[in-house]
Order: structure tokens, then C-alpha cells, then sequence
């Protein structure tokens, strides 16, 4: 059985930066897992500028962007990469992988599963109506679109303004579909300022706040789908039902950390991000196994993938290289308004950066971020639930703390 | 001129078409879908009664009890999965409880096993179930298959052995010649076998006024992902009302939960689509189960159970019409008791008629190749000596492209991406599809020789693909 170092399970934007980051910090074996067959996962279908900006200080592609990233590694000896292999399974620290070559098992010190987020299809908002064909998620039309060359509608209504959606208003306009309309059961988007502007208002396509989609009809093709307005407690308002014309339904209706292999290997689970359990040093629940990137949380920007990933490759080194790190773990607690909090729990050793999300729009408004020796409050303008919040605290801050930390939100 | 023809590829037509080829008939089943088993039996709760429940003396009856014993050696024989995991009948107030007394009664009369348990007992054994649950008919012959797969078996299994499957093909009209039937003027046929489903009715129509209507009622599901913890071990009950069986939770082969159904009538008898059913159902499955984990909900689908007004299945030979014979109202427990009803209806309705002999080079199916059921060992000689079959397509499922092409080119094979789904699940699991529907298609576009844009998702003409990039600017 082939042993390494660290292995790494999916390649894309964080499996490569988890590479990066555990060599530049000493690892001599890596062996990054790729189910595709190639580098890059799903930013080799995102074909639209906008990704780099903080980590090449230029605009890229998602193609490009993956193929700078790669360059950085692409001449090191001590990383290698296994294409269209598949793991099926985790046992222990042995690695199952079907692929063409055989069912391959590797023995690893340590593993990270940077394995992506997957969207939350039709089925599981219970989607009411026929069973037609028509309906996809918005990243499923994207990949036919991209790589296959096809457009999945001429008429196209879009429900959920994720920014995949958005994104894919944009693309079909371009490529000759016409785009009805977008449907938001929140009454704030969900998708950053910049798509709401470039993918929507300079397309002239409407977006209706507070609207989800009743049904769909159509025995055969997607023929149409009723729009239903909702209250402020997003319940459906009887009598506002609306027949909308269309031939397609793109969902962006959400993105959930892809945890197959991290529930199969009972790593706790945090059932507000519906991933991991980590600590700063991204480690799960289980020791020497990492979680980074969108399988950990669902990021805005794929800078943020790769910082966050070449972090977590360089904690994996630090746990191969010095062994486990048996401080205490301190408690983060979220409520008022913050959803969920990454890392769940930390060590005092260092600073750290805490990312979360908000539940709903706040205009003027405080992150409070309090314990037994703490109490700050940072002033934020216009925190909005698409935008990640960060903060960063200060190793000597965190090293006053007793117990455990709580954060809130303060209008 | 063919022997006998089946008007409906369900799966009573199916396994009828499968105990006649291995007689030296000349068989033809006609369907009007574009793949089989995409009616009823394509909908419906996936279990195998124990025969506890129908009235006494109906066909119902019968049929479900010789079925139910039927079943472990017909999905050996057709090398697909069958699971005895039991049910519980699950009462939660003393009324409740002596309609459980009723039930033993039947169950003793029908030599159905049982076993009575309180409430604490059952819950040791199935811990999700309600609080009120105060005591449980434990029904251990329960099963559970996958009915599609059994009538793709089946069917398969036929036309190797020389039975003929139309598919596409609607009967629009039946004439009754001196010796033989000609349908829409061009298929002559010795004997019909009505086992349209819903549409029995308007089959009989075409040669007299029907002697039952038939009707379509719904029942809508929802499906929940495998879980890490089990929820339920077995199919789960309510005590039975005037009105049907209830809200069921039901494990499937493959590790999901099924919730359901709701049963409305409705007019339009191809109507499958999806309602306020499954508000109905998230209300009444609270019943018998608790902490039912419907974020783990990634599907929902509604059937139609074929309904006719004698309230009992219909199984006989026309009284006027001689070589026409009916297999209609084949709702709950209808997957059940298809076995049994093909067997019979082959045996005591069509063998008379004939004489006949039994083919000497009678061919098995081979079974579908489950990676997930073989040892390690096993998927790795497999794999290097196809590769295909080390290309894993669905990462939800993990079926590899090698099961994927191996659907495709058998006879009964897949032509559409649902029809890739039913027979090996890609698309069944968390992402449904999202990730490898275009890859699914792709193919089956190569596997057919087809362009692309000519793969359909399930029915006809509801093909995916609309058009090329660019193509309408």
C-alpha cells in the first residue's frame, strides 16, 4: 500500500491551495484526490471573470484562476495528483479509491476533504407540480452550457438569487435565451451586490423579492410555473398567484457543504453550517482529519477558498510534522442574528480569524463579541446575509478570555 | 399473428410476459410510454404486503397472500433485491388497539405470522416510533423490493427467452375478427391481456362498453436521503381506517425512507404531479413516527393507483368477448400480488387454450452489476477488466459509467435519463442529478448513437437539451 504524508480529497480551488499550504510548510508527500479529470473542480465551468481579485490582484476567469493557482504547485515533486479517481470510502487513515485503474488503497497521516458543496436540488424544497423536463439547478445548466455547448431553455424563469442564478441570467441572455424573471422568497437578495447589478439590472430582468415559485406545469417540457408572492414570516399570500410563461426553471436555491464522506466517518457535525465540526486548525472532530474550503462552509469568493485552504494545509503539516495540538478547546456561541460561526471552537495559541454569517439584513449595527474578559464591539455598516462576515481577534484579546465566546448582533 | 398480446409493461404485465416465455408462445406486450414500469408501478410504496389487511375473500386477499410467499424466490430467480425486514402496525389508543385484535384474527385465519407487542417493546425495537404508541402488530413476512427493477427483470428476462416489447405504442383501436383481434389494423393477436392500469377501462372500451371504470387516485411521497442513523428498520403502519392503509414510512432497498401516501381522486388519469398531498402526509406520518428527519427530505413524486368502482382487483376472461382477458383495479396491494396474479392468469386463463410445450433453451438474465454489493476484491478485477466500470459517474450513489452503459445496451434497456435512474440510480441520490445528469447523457447519447440534443429526461419529446449555444441569436 502506497503511503503518504497528507492526503488530499478533491482538487479543486482548496485541494489545491491545502497542497500549497502543506508544502510551503515542510510536507514531502501529498497525494490530492481528483474525481474529475482535471484540476479545478467547478471553477473550470464558471467561464465569467470576477475571481482573483484578492489573491492575484487581477481579474480572472474561473479556468485561469485555477490554472495560476495550479502553477504554483505544478513543479513540486512532493505533491501528486490521482485523476477520475473516486473515494468510496475513509477506514481509519486508508483510503478506498475507485478509479481506472483498480480499487486503489492509500495510508495517510493525515487527510483533508476539500470536497466542494453541491446545490440543493427541487426535491428537497418540495416543489410542487409535474415532473417535467426543464427544471435544473442553476449549476447543472451552467455546465451544459460551458462544456457541453447547450442551452437547457429559450424561456427561462429563475427561482433563488444565489449568485450561481444570477450568474446564469447573465450567460443564457448572452448565448440567446430569454430571461424572465427572478424569484427571491427573501426580501433581500441572496447573491453579491455586484451580480444584482451586472447579471440582472444591466440585463433588464426584474427581480421579485419576496416570490417563490407554487408549482410547475407541463406534461412533457416545462410549459409553465406559477409565482406566489409571501409575507413578511415567508408564508405563501393566497390570491397572488401568477401564470408565468416559460420553457425553463433554473433553481439557486442554495449550496450545501458536500459531507457524504464526513458523515459516513461520524465527524460531528455543526447543523447550522450542515458541515464539520473544526477547530482553528480546521481539524474535525476526528483527529488528523481536516476540513477546508466550500465542504466546510459555502465562501463568497474563491480567494477566500484558497486562504482559507492554504491554512488548513499548513495546520495538517503542523499536526504530520509536531503532532496534535492537546490545548484546551474554547466554546464559540452565536445568537441574534449571527448564523452560524467557522471555526466552532479554538485554541488559545494565536490570532484567528472567525468568518459567519448573518441572518438577515442589518443596516447600522454592532458585531458583539463577548465572555469571561472580553467585550468588544465592532461597528459594521450594511451587513448583509450573501456577504461573509470576518473578524480578526488578537492572540493577547483571546488569551484573557475564561469560558466560552458568545457573538451577536447589536442594531 | 401473434399468440397473445399485452396491452401495458406495469409489472403485472411484465411478469405475465415472463411466465409465458417459457412456453413456446409467440408473445408481443405493447407500450405507450417510452420505457416500462413508468405507470403505477412506478410510484408506489415499494412493499410486499404481508396480506394482513384486505378484506376476507376478495381477490385482494388471495393474491396478496400467494404473492407475499411468492417473492424471495422470484427476485432470486430474477437476481434482483427483495428484503424481508417486517412491519409494525403501530395503534395509539385502545380503539386503536382492538382494530389490532381484528387484524390478528385475519392474520391467524390467513396463517399470516405475527406477534403482539406493547408499546415499549416495539420501541426498543424501532425507537422513532410515536410516543402514543401503545401497542404493535409486528408483521415479520413484510417486504420490500424495487418494483421497477423487478419489471425491467422481468421483462428483460422474457425478451431474451423471444417475447417482443413495443414501446411508444399506444392501442387506438381493437377489432374482434372470427379468429383473432387486429389492433389499430395492423397487429393480429389470438388473445388480448388487458393490464393497462388506469387506462383498462379505455381499452375495454374499444371493443364494448367497459363492465368497471376505472379510476386514478393519488398518492403523493416524499423520500428521504440515506441516513447515518437509522430511522426506521421496518415499515412502519397506522391502523388501518375505512379509508386505506394510512401514511406509511417505509425503508427502501437503497437506504432511503419513503413517507406516504395521501390518496385523492382525480380526474385526469395521467395527472402525476405533485400537490398538497405532502403537507397531508408531514401532518398524519406524526402519528406513528417521531424525529423525522425531513431536512433529509431530496424528492418527492406522487402515483396513480389504478381505482375501478368493483373495489377489488379484476381478473378474469370478457363474459362477452372470448380471448380478451382482463387484468384490472390492480391498486394496493397491487406489487404484492402481481406474481401471483401473472402465475395465475398464465395457468388457468391461457395455458387451457393452447397446446403448448415448454422451451428446452430457456436463457437467465444476468443480474445488474451492483458495485456496492461486491467485495473489494471483486470491483477491482472487475474494473481492470473493464475501466469503465472505475469511472464513477454518480458520486451520490457511486455507480460507475461501466453499470451505466451495461443499462443501456441490455434488451429492456435504458433510453432515457430516468430510465438510467430506475435501473441503476444515478441521479437517486443527495444532488439528484445535478452533477451527473450531463454526463448520463452524454452517454447514452454515444451508447444510442444519438446527438445530444436528442436525449430525453423521462417521457416523450421532454428532451433536455433546447437548443445550441448561440443558436437563436
Amino acid at each position: 500500500m502506497d503511503k503518504y504524508e497528507l492526503i488530499i480529497i478533491g482538487g479543486g480551488s482548496a485541494g489545491i491551495a491545502a497542497a500549497l499550504g502543506a508544502y510551503e510548510n515542510g510536507l514531502k508527500k501529498i497525494l490530492v484526490i481528483e474525481r474529475d479529470s482535471e484540476y479545478g473542480g467547478i471553477l473550470q465551468q464558471c467561464i465569467h471573470n470576477g475571481f482573483g481579485l484578492h489573491t492575484f490582484n487581477e481579474e480572472l476567469s474561473g479556468p485561469s484562476y485555477a490554472q495560476k493557482y495550479y502553477d504554483l504547485i505544478k513543479d513540486k515533486k512532493e505533491i501528486e495528483f490521482l485523476y477520475n479517481a473516486a473515494v468510496i470510502k475513509i477506514d481509519n487513515k486508508v483510503i478506498s479509491v475507485q478509479c481506472e485503474k483498480g480499487l486503489l488503497k492509500y495510508e495517510t497521516q493525515a487527510i483533508i476533504l476539500a470536497t466542494g458543496c453541491r446545490e440543493r436540488p427541487a426535491g428537497a424544497i418540495g416543489l410542487k407540480g409535474d415532473r417535467c423536463s426543464g427544471v435544473y439547478t442553476a449549476g447543472t445548466a451552467q455546465k451544459y452550457l460551458n462544456k457541453q455547448g447547450y442551452l437547457v431553455g429559450k424561456k427561462v424563469f429563475i427561482l433563488g438569487s444565489g449568485d450561481i442564478g444570477l450568474i446564469m441570467a447573465r450567460r443564457m441572455s448572452l448565448e440567446g435565451a430569454k430571461v424572465i424573471g427572478v424569484a427571491e422568497i427573501q426580501p433581500y437578495s441572496n447573491g453579491l451586490a455586484r451580480n444584482i447589478k451586472q447579471c440582472l439590472e444591466d440585463f433588464n430582468i426584474p427581480l421579485y423579492l419576496s416570490h417563490t415559485v407554487e408549482s410547475i406545469h407541463g406534461k412533457k417540457r416545462l410549459e409553465y410555473i406559477t409565482l406566489i408572492e409571501v409575507d413578511d414570516k415567508l408564508q405563501k399570500i393566497e390570491g397572488s398567484e401568477k401564470k408565468i410563461e416559460c420553457d425553463c426553471l433554473l433553481l439557486s436555491i442554495g449550496l450545501i457543504p458536500e459531507n457524504t464522506l464526513i458523515e459516513e466517518l461520524g465527524v460531528k457535525i455543526d447543523p447550522r453550517t450542515k458541515a464539520a465540526i473544526v477547530d482553528d486548525n480546521y481539524m474535525s472532530s476526528i483527529e488528523g482529519i481536516f476540513v477546508c474550503g466550500n465542504s466546510l462552509h459555502v465562501h463568497d469568493l474563491v480567494d477566500y477558498v484558497s486562504l482559507e485552504s492554504r491554512k488548513a494545509g499548513k495546520a495538517a503539516a503542523n499536526y504530520v510534522l509536531n503532532g496534535l495540538d492537546n490545548s484546551n478547546l474554547i466554546e464559540n456561541k452565536v445568537s441574534n442574528g449571527v448564523s452560524y460561526i467557522v471555526p466552532q471552537h479554538f485554541h488559545l495559541k494565536s490570532d484567528i480569524e472567525f468568518m459567519f454569517r448573518v441572518n438577515k439584513i442589518y443596516k447600522q449595527s454592532y458585531i458583539h463579541v463577548y465572555g469571561n474578559g472580553i467585550d468588544k464591539k465592532i461597528k459594521r455598516l450594511g451587513i448583509v446575509p450573501s456577504e461573509m462576515q470576518k473578524v480578526l481577534l488578537k492572540k493577547e484579546e483571546l488569551e484573557k478570555l475564561q469560558g466560552e465566546l458568545n457573538w451577536e448582533i447589536i442594531e | 399473428m401473434y399468440d397473445i398480446t399485452i396491452i401495458g409493461a406495469g409489472i403485472t404485465g411484465s411478469l405475465i410476459a415472463y411466465y409465458l416465455s417459457e412456453y413456446d408462445f409467440n408473445v408481443l406486450v405493447l407500450e405507450k410510454e417510452n420505457d416500462v414500469a413508468n405507470g403505477a408501478t412506478g410510484a408506489n410504496s415499494a412493499m410486499v404486503h404481508s396480506g394482513h389487511d384486505p378484506k376476507p375473500g376478495t381477490l385482494k386477499c388471495k393474491y396478496n397472500l400467494l404473492g407475499n410467499a411468492m417473492y424471495p424466490k422470484l427476485c432470486e430467480d430474477l437476481k434482483v433485491s427483495y428484503k424481508a425486514i417486517g412491519a409494525f402496525v403501530a395503534a395509539t389508543s385502545l380503539e386503536e388497539e382492538k382494530k389490532l385484535d381484528e387484524l390478528v384474527k385475519q392474520c391467524i385465519d390467513r396463517n399470516v405470522p405475527y406477534e403482539l407487542l406493547s408499546g415499549d417493546e416495539a420501541k426498543k425495537l424501532e425507537p422513532n416510533l410515536a410516543d402514543d404508541v401503545s401497542k404493535v402488530l409486528s408483521l415479520p413476512s413484510t417486504g420490500i423490493v424495487t418494483p421497477w427493477e423487478v419489471t425491467i427483470a422481468a421483462l428483460e428476462e422474457a425478451m431474451l427467452n423471444g417475447v417482443n416489447l413495443k414501446l411508444n405504442y399506444e392501442v387506438k383501436s381493437i377489432e374482434k375478427k372470427d379468429d383473432c383481434f387486429l389492433i389499430n389494423d395492423e397487429i393480429k393477436t389470438k388473445i388480448i391481456i388487458n393490464c393497462a392500469g388506469v387506462h383498462c377501462d379505455d381499452i375495454t372500451n374499444l371493443l364494448r362498453v367497459s363492465p368497471y371504470k376505472t379510476e386514478a387516485r393519488k398518492g403523493e411521497y416524499f423520500v428521504l436521503d440515506h441516513l447515518n442513523d437509522t430511522f426506521v428498520s421496518r415499515v412502519i403502519y397506522p391502523v388501518p381506517t375505512i379509508k386505506g392503509k394510512g401514511v406509511l414510512a417505509v425503508p427502501t432497498i437503497h437506504g432511503n425512507v419513503l413517507l406516504g401516501p395521501n390518496s385523492d381522486y382525480i380526474e385526469d388519469k395521467d395527472d402525476a404531479s405533485t400537490n398538497k398531498g405532502l403537507d397531508f402526509i408531514k401532518k398524519e406520518i406524526n402519528k406513528t413516527v417521531k424525529n423525522i428527519p425531513f431536512n433529509k427530505m431530496i424528492h418527492t413524486f406522487a402515483g396513480l393507483r389504478p381505482h375501478i368502482d368493483l373495489n377489488d382487483f379484476y381478473i378474469q376472461e370478457d363474459d362477452e368477448i372470448k380471448n380478451f382477458i382482463h387484468v384490472a383495479g390492480i391498486e394496493s396491494p397491487g406489487i404484492s400480488a402481481a406474481p401471483a396474479i401473472a402465475k395465475d392468469v398464465v395457468e388457468k386463463k391461457i395455458l387451457n387454450k393452447f397446446d403448448y410445450k415448454k422451451k428446452d433453451n430457456y436463457v437467465h438474465r444476468e443480474a445488474f452489476i451492483k458495485m456496492d454489493e461486491i467485495s473489494d476484491e471483486k470491483k477491482d478485477e472487475l474494473i481492470k477488466n473493464n475501466p469503465d466500470f472505475g469511472k464513477i459517474i454518480c458520486r451520490c450513489e457511486k455507480i460507475s459509467k461501466g453499470q451505466i452503459i451495461d443499462v443501456i445496451n441490455r434488451k429492456c434497456g435504458a433510453t432515457t435519463i430516468k430510465g438510467v435512474k430506475l435501473r441503476c440510480r444515478p441521479g437517486m441520490g443527495r444532488c439528484q442529478g445535478g452533477f451527473c445528469e450531463p454526463e448520463v447523457l452524454k452517454i447514452l447519447a454515444q451508447q444510442l448513437n444519438k446527438d445530444v440534443s436528442e436525449i430525453e429526461l423521462n417521457v416523450k419529446d421532454s428532451k433536455v437539451l433546447l437548443a445550441k449555444a448561440k443558436e437563436d441569436l
